[in-house]
Parts: C-alpha cells; structure tokens; sequence
C-alpha cells in the first residue's frame, strides 16, 4: 500500500464531523475524561440544528460550568450559586418567544437550589434545565454532594457517605417529574458514544417542547463522571458510573409529554 | 396637571412602576409593604401594558429574577422590606458585579432579625455602604412622601440604566402604609425589543446576527482583570458621586443649627423646626433624598457658613450620623437622636434633643 499523507487526507470532501460553530475555540477548562465538555457540544449542536443561535438566552451555573459561557457561542448569563431558575424565569418570561436554557450540576441544582428548582419545575416555566449529576462537588474540591452515593467518599465524607447522619442521596429527577409543571423529565449519560446520541436526540426533544410551546418544563439529567473528585482515571470512572450510579439513577425517561411513565 | 389620586406610599409606588413603563415586577410578600404586590396582581398591569407580574418562591428567587430580567435589558422591579432585602444582598453583588440595572425598594421596618412590622431606618449602612460582598454601592433613593414614593420610580430607572446598576429606593413602614394625596404621572410606554438592542449592546436577550454574543457574569479568575473591572466600577461610582446627589435644604438660610433627616425622620422634623422656631431657636433641615451619593458639599457649605451643630435625627440607633461626622471632621458639633426597634420619634422629642445635644450640650 502507497503511503498515503496526511495533507491528502484533511480536505473539505472527506469532512465527515466538525466542531459546531456554537462552542467557541477556547480550550475547554474541564479535566480530560470530563462528561462536562461533551454535554455542552451536544446542547450547542441542538441549538445550531434547530436554527436558535440568535434566538437563545443560556443561564450557567456555579460549579465547575461555571464558564459554560466561555465555551457556549451563544447569549449566556452566569447566575447565582442555585439561582439559574429564577434567572431563566425572568427572561422566558419577558422574552416568550426566545430560547432559555440552564445548565446546573447536583450541588447547584438540587442542594443550595433547590427551591428555585422546584418551583420554577412546578410553575411550569417553559425552559429547558440540563442538569450534570456527578455526585460531588467537582469544582470545590470533591465535596458531598446531594446526590453523592451511600458510602461514597468524599471530601467531606471521607469514611463515606453515611445515611444514618447525612441523608440519603437525592433523586430529584424523580421528584420534579412529579410536579404537574414538568412536561419532559428524562436521565441520560454522555460517556459513550451511543449514549451521547441518546442524550443528543433528548436535549433535541427538550429544546423541541420549547419551541413547539409545549406547556411545561424540560429536564434532561445527564448521569457523568468526575473524574477528579472521584480519584479515577477517566476509564475507570466511567466504569465506576455504569456500576454504581446507574443502578441508583436508572436511565432512560421518567416523563414524556407531561404523563409520567409506569415503570 | 397629572391624575390626582388618594393612594398608600405601597400603592403609589406600584402604580408608579406600571406607568414607568416596568416590564416586569417579582417580588416576594412582607409587611410592611405587600400592597406593592397585592395591588399589581389586581390592577392586572399585563393587561393595562404588558407587564409581567410573578410571586416569587422567596426573595432570593425574587433578586435573582431581576439579574434573568435585567441582564435582557427589560425594566425590572422588586420590594421588600428588611429580611427580605437582607437575603437579597448577594443577588445584589452579583448585579453590581455584573452591572444590571434594576429598582429594589426596601420598606424598612425594626430590626434586627424578624423585628417588626414598625416604621424604622435602621437599614441604611446596609443601603449605602454596599449590603453585599465586595467592593460597590448603589445609588439610593430616599422618598419622604407618598409623592416621591411614585416619582422616585422613573427617577431610579434613569440612574439604574444609565449606570447600569441596581437602584435602591429606600422608604419605610410610615410612608409605605401611610395616604397622601398623590399626583401620577402619566403612562410611559414600555421599551421596545428593537429600542433594547439599539440602546443596550450588552443585553443579552440572543446573539445578533454576525455579531458577538453578550455574556453577562460578575467572575473573572484572574485577579489582574477583575481589579480592572473594579477600577473601572469604581470610576462609575465616582461618577455617581459627582453628578447624583440630590437633597432639599429646608429652613436654612438663617440657621444656626441643622437637622439632618430623610423619609420619615425629616417629615417629623419638619414639625420640629416649626416648634422650634416658635421659640426662637434658628434651626433648617438638610434632607437627604440620596443617601449615596450622600449630599458632602452641602454639609461642607454649612460649616463653612458656621453652623454651630448638627443634629442626626434617624429611626435608628446612629447610622446615618456617622456620614454626618465623616463629612463634619470635627469642625463643629454633631450629635445623634431618634427612636428605634420600630418606635417613632415625636417633634418634641427631635426638639428636646436639640435642646440638651446641640444647643445646651
Ligand atoms: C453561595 C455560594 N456557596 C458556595 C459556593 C462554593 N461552591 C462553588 S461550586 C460549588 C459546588 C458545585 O458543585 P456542583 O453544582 O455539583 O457542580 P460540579 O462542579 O460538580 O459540576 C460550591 C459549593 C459558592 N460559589 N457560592
Ligand atoms: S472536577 Fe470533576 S466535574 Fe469538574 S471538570 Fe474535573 S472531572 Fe469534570
Ligand atoms: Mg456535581
């Protein structure tokens, strides 16, 4: 076989995949391994398909996406540790015909933001809420987070988490699918690519609802891995998530157009 | 001449944020000032111009409303009053931080913690010293009159955006619940979509076309950076400080002494001069209307003019006084006096002070 060099080879006809022009060529702040980088490809490749980047408003969290807006091409607003419902709130509702996002991890979402959570879910705010469940507090350091396993250790648990004194973790996926004003409620993982698409084809659904007006909140869980907080190798965290998160945060949807599925 | 109507300081600042064109008002209920949101919700102002009126599940979701809301460049609008102002404050930080304009009225009753529902001013270094983390400070708004309650409103739209900052329009239980005959202006409209992108490059209401997206945060990690976005704050309050401070000089002419006041305080001193004056006692009032920027050069002028003492009459414990003394510099006398925890001072007891403080003291 003739060698074949590589300027032959990068030419626009053999383009099969690119980088969608709505992440940013900033290099990504996120630990290589990282299921934060992937999820926000997939929500910009959404928002680019379904033709919104000029009519998108995201909100980013605190936590390790903290700078989801340096990487996100579109209006971004950074919100207030929990806060990001309460901000989106305000914009869909001066702003209905427009696209609004957050993005939150389990700290943000459902230990200090909570309430905001909840309440934005039952006032059925026509948004959309993407909500990286790691299990920890990724960007502090490796804290317990809300979510953290029975006997996981952490920073702040380091003989594990014991749920005699510090709760059990909190499924509130679960929980707000409950609520009347959630119209979509799904869990999903980005960690291969065959999940990663089945992610994708949610966030699509998620963003859909928005646009059709569909009474109701979207809620799309992304189960991932921290690697970091975790003291794994990204492999090995991943492995670690498919068998012991998944069990506790079963994939697959919870809500769809607003009836809740019988499992 | 505008409608004349017979309205509660809390009513008259509702109606005042439907006709200064507010997009949208959130707010979370609290004594001494839930009529702000009991009489939007039944005045329907969404139907009357549009604007969006929601209950908030807290005061915290309330601020956090009006970051959402303001950073699309919309007019936003928020009351409370103490504890609920109290869990605004790092709302509040991210705002300045971030530079998004708002209206936050605070109806300040006793403290501290729960309180009271009584009339007080014992907010005011949380009002002007910053509240938040960081270094800031808001433009504040002292109205003394169930007038100025409705007329601060445009007033504090006009600095929140031409600065890009939170406004505080900072009254009290008093004047809040109290009825005055009121003149309304008339309606304002609201802005248009098309107004906001012209007028407001930052607002981040979806990327133009071929243009950059807007991102509003109040973070930078790198600590050289977010000096400078501190110097540049920080030359927005100088500004502010130059160009904004608004006061009232009552009686003062032929003053020997001051009383210095504002809202509620100021109203009852005004008896007290009278009282005074009856007397014989030479005495004017410097009012507040900002509390930052607070009103130096007048004090200044005073003591050049040889004011022999100024008495701080505030419902609190000594608050404001300290401003007073800061700009005083000891060239002459100053003194505290008022009631507080919710009580209110009487006029014989602002001139009883006066008396034994400034003038026998
Ligand atoms: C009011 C407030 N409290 C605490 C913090 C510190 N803090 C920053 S991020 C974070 C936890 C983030 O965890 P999570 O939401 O799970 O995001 P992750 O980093 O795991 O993606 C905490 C506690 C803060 N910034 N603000
Ligand atoms: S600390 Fe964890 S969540 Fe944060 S970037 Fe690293 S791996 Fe991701
Ligand atoms: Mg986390």
């Amino acid at each position: 076989m003739s060698e074949i060099a590589i300027q032959d080879i990068i030419k626009p006809e053999n383009l099969v995949y690119e980088k969608t022009k709505l992440m940013t060529d900033k290099t990504l702040s996120y630990c290589p391994g990282c299921g934060h980088g992937t999820t926000h490809r997939l929500i910009m490749e959404v928002i680019e398909e379904l033709g919104q980047e000029n009519e998108t408003i995201g909100v980013a969290p605190v936590g390790c996406s903290v700078l989801a807006y340096e990487f996100m091409n579109v209006d971004m607003q950074e919100a207030a540790h929990g806060r990001a419902p309460a901000v989106a709130t305000a914009i869909k509702r001066l702003w209905p015909k427009k696209v609004v996002f957050t993005y939150q991890g389990d700290g943000d979402l459902a230990a200090i933001g909570t309430a905001e959570t909840i309440h934005a879910c039952n006032r059925g705010e026509q948004i959309v809420i993407v909500f990286i469940n790691n299990g920890i507090y990724g960007m502090t350091g490796g804290q317990m987070a809300p979510t953290t396993l029975p006997g996981m250790k952490t920073a702040t648990s380091p003989y594990g988490r014991d749920i005699a004194t510090m709760g059990n973790p909190l499924k509130i996926t679960e929980l707000v699918a409950q609520l009347p004003g959630t119209y979509y409620v799904t869990r999903h993982s980005v960690h291969t690519a065959a999940a990663a698409r089945k992610a994708k084809r949610a966030i699509k659904k998620a963003f859909q609802n928005q646009l059709d007006g569909k009474p109701g909140l979207s809620f799309v869980e992304v189960v991932s891995n921290c690697n970091s907080g975790w003291k794994m190798e990204p492999v090995q965290s991943n492995i670690w998530m498919e068998e012991n998160m998944f069990p506790y945060y079963e994939l697959g949807d919870i809500k769809v157009d607003g009836k809740l599925l019988s499992k | 001449m505008g409608e004349l109507r017979l309205m509660k300081g809390n009513e008259a600042l509702a109606e005042a944020a439907v006709r200064a064109g507010s997009d949208g008002y959130f707010g979370y209920p609290i004594t001494p000032q839930s009529e702000v949101i009991e009489y939007l919700m039944a005045e329907k102002p969404f139907e009357r111009t549009g604007m969006v009126v929601l209950q908030a599940e807290s005061e915290v979701a309330a601020i956090n409303m009006l970051y959402g809301g303001g950073g699309t460049g919309k007019k936003v609008m928020t009351s409370s009053s103490s504890p609920g102002i109290s869990l605004m404050q790092e709302g509040l930080s991210y705002m300045a931080g971030a530079e998004i304009p708002c209206i936050v009225a605070n109806i300040v009753r006793g403290g501290p913690g729960l309180g009271d529902i009584q009339p007080a001013q014992s907010d005011y270094f949380q009002s002007v010293k910053g509240g938040g983390h960081g270094d800031y400070r808001l433009p504040v708004l002292a109205p003394a009159s169930v007038q100025e309650m409705s007329d601060f409103v445009p007033i504090s739209y006009d600095l929140a955006f031409k600065y890009r900052t939170p406004v505080l329009i900072v009254s009290d239980g008093l004047i809040g619940q109290m009825m005055e005959k009121v003149e309304l202006f008339d309606q304002m409209p609201r802005i248009t979509d098309k107004e906001i992108n012209e007028k407001y490059p930052w607002a981040t209401n979806g990327k133009p076309k071929g243009k950059e997206r807007r991102i509003l945060t109040s973070l930078d990690l790198d600590p050289h950076k977010l000096e400078k976005h501190n110097f540049h704050l920080q030359d927005k309050y100088k500004q502010i400080e130059a160009n904004e401070v608004r006061y009232e000089l009552i009686d003062c002419d032929d003053a020997e002494y001051i009383i210095v006041a504002y809202g509620s305080s100021s109203r009852i001193s005004q008896k007290a001069i009278q009282l005074a004056r009856a007397e014989g006692i030479k005495v004017g009032i410097l009012r507040l209307i900002t509390l930052w920027p607070f009103p130096k050069k007048p004090i200044d002028e005073l003591v050049i003019k040889g004011i022999k003492g100024f008495l701080a009459v505030e419902m609190s414990a000594g608050q404001m006084v300290e401003d007073v003394k800061l700009t005083v510099r000891e060239r002459t006398k100053v003194e505290h006096f008022g009631r507080y925890g919710g009580v209110i001072h009487s006029p014989e007891e602002v001139l009883e002070a006066l008396k034994t403080k400034i003038i026998g003291g």
